[in-house]
């Protein structure tokens, strides 16, 4: 059953159907919690979402699931959530990455699944580096939770590693798979990017995100739960600093003994009343944005050239990581290409695809008109493709374009239409909130802004802040 | 329900929430950590599962009187039979 009209109260609802909204709707439902899922977009998987054109369906957010560990590896956050939602791992279908890279001028270190390809790379390519890259990586293992936080990352690369150029290039992977502040990231966030991308990896289902929110949504019909769709909330109902329901947009009221947002920290606190341009909210609004180009190719990404899974590009031996100056800021950036993950034998995606993604700036992107909004779109996706293709060497850039078949692009200003994220800020807001309070009585906050990161991370938020603070509160 | 019986109910909801896990051999003595790989989200589902399936509540104070089987036999046996009189 997916709606449930008829009543209007419920243990615990749930704003936004993402990746944290249903680990936590399948966590309480599971206990037999009344639950309901509320989402403003017709399609679930909020940041990490799809979308059809022309009869392709496109993955929105998804590079690589990181954290992917191999079956049978414990102790890590995969394994972990697949019990704790009681989802077989197969049900995911994560493949592993091939081969990915940190391309810098003159430095090139390529990572696998497997820790000792990096490690081999630095030795070779950063000699007398290798001690200190050891120390540094075993510093980090040995963290215990929330350590580094609020510290900088890069004051403690800078006292662990000689080399600037190492650190650079180590901080490009952590900073484009989470960092929602620019050149910097809390120590305690670097320990969760680096683990989940450098010491478990890359994953990927054959048929992109869709799988992951098929296996989601299949579970928590099975434990019960109920979501509305196309249902925007207007805002939360709060009563002498106690959440006691929503207000959707068709003024329609219910009410719930906690409320679980995904919407985002400042998102959340204009749901409670504040104004856009308060200043707690303004301060909080995550200031990188990101535009993505996709390249449907003609052929399989090899057989043009591009072997890798992904690579991390920076221009310069300083990492630039910060808000455009510019519509997009070629300096840096990611390519993917979801075709080269190891599918199994036989199998393989119809088609080729190329995605490259940089920093873009949200005020510039959502001041154009619609004209010529389509039409900058038009001018930069060229841009864009070509300096990437420059950290693809032995490809040849006009092969790239004869054999691209369809392309499309989306913006910071799609990023709001679609998830409603201030800023267009995909990692969200620059102040996590880990312990998931808001300062509102029963309503907390699960996903991106609560400080756990990428797919699993939103997931294991999700299911952390339905444990901590519901099933472990016990019943009202 | 006995003992035994009782040890073998949490063995069940074990083996529900981690079916990957080796069962066979669980010394009763020893701390369950210690002989399978269970983090503390685990212990929460063996509380949930008892509260779900037995009506047993479990408050947080008491979960380290779950840390072995015998440990689990001596608490939640009198807390079974609370609950089916």
């Amino acid at each position: 059953m997916e709606t449930d009209r008829g009543d209007r109260h419920f243990d615990t609802i749930i704003i936004g159907c993402g990746m944290a909204g249903l680990a936590a709707g399948i966590r309480l439902a599971m206990y037999d919690r009344k639950v309901l899922i509320l989402e403003k977009h017709s399609i679930p998987g909020g940041l990490n979402s799809f979308y059809s054109i022309a009869g392709r369906k496109f993955d929105v957010g998804l590079h690589a699931v990181t954290n992917v560990v191999p079956p049978g590896h414990k102790g890590t956050p995969l394994p972990s959530l697949l019990r704790q939602l009681r989802i077989p791992r197969d049900a995911f279908d994560l493949n592993p990455q091939r081969s990915s890279r940190i391309a810098f001028p003159g430095a090139d270190l390529r990572f696998t699944n497997s820790f000792g390809l990096l490690e081999e790379e630095v030795d070779r390519q950063f000699p007398g580096q290798i001690e200190a890259f050891r120390r540094f990586r075993k510093r980090i293992l040995e963290a215990s939770p929330g350590e580094g936080t609020g510290v900088s990352s890069r004051g403690i690369l800078a006292e662990s590693l000689p080399d600037p150029l190492l650190r650079e290039m180590l901080l490009c992977p952590i900073m484009y798979y989470g960092a929602s502040t620019a050149h910097d990231i809390d120590f305690s966030l670097f320990v969760t990017l680096w683990k989940s991308v450098f010491e478990e990896g890359f994953g990927r289902p054959l048929a992109g995100i869709r799988t992951i929110i098929r296996a989601l949504l299949d579970r928590y019909r099975e434990v019960g739960g109920t979501r509305r769709m196309k249902c925007g909330v207007r805002r939360i109902l709060v009563d002498e600093g106690i959440a006691c329901g929503v207000e959707l947009e068709d003024g329609e009221e219910l009410t719930a003994d906690r409320i679980i947002s995904t919407a985002g920290e400042p998102e959340t606190r204009i749901l409670c009343g504040a104004g856009e341009e308060d200043p707690a909210v303004q301060e909080n609004i995550g200031r990188l944005a990101f535009a993505e180009t996709i390249s449907i190719l003609s052929r399989q990404p090899e057989e043009l050239g591009i072997k890798d899974t992904i690579v991390f590009f920076n221009d310069s031996p300083l990492f630039h990581y910060e808000q455009a100056a510019s519509d997009i800021d070629l300096r840096s950036g990611v390519i993917c290409c979801p075709n080269n993950y190891a599918y199994p034998e036989g199998t393989s995606l119809d088609e080729g695809i190329l995605r490259v993604t940089t920093i873009a700036s949200y005020e510039n992107w959502t001041a154009y008109s619609q004209p010529d909004y389509e039409e900058a779109k038009e001018r930069w996706f060229s841009r864009m493709v070509e300096s990437a293709l420059n950290f693809l060497p032995g490809v040849d850039p006009e092969l790239i374009r004869s054999s691209t078949v369809f392309r499309d692009m989306f913006t910071p200003r799609t990023v709001r239409k679609y998830t409603g994220r201030l800023g267009g800020a995909i990692y969200g807001a620059g102040r996590k909130s880990p312990d998931g309070t808001t300062g509102v009585e029963n309503l907390f906050l699960a996903g991106t802004d609560q400080g756990l990161l990428g797919i699993v991370g939103a997931m294991f938020s999700g299911v952390t802040i339905a444990n901590r603070h519901v099933l472990m509160a016990g019943r009202k | 329900m006995t003992k035994e019986e009782c040890k073998q109910v949490v063995l069940d909801i074990i083996a529900e929430i981690a079916p990957d896990e080796d069962l066979s051999n669980i010394s009763p003595d020893v701390r369950l950590r210690d002989q399978l790989d269970l983090d503390s989200m685990d212990f929460l589902d063996i509380v949930m599962e008892l509260r779900k399936q037995y009506g047993i509540e479990v408050p947080e104070e008491d979960y380290p009187q779950l840390a072995s089987l015998d440990s689990c036999a001596e608490y939640l046996t009198p807390k079974f039979k609370e609950v089916s009189a």
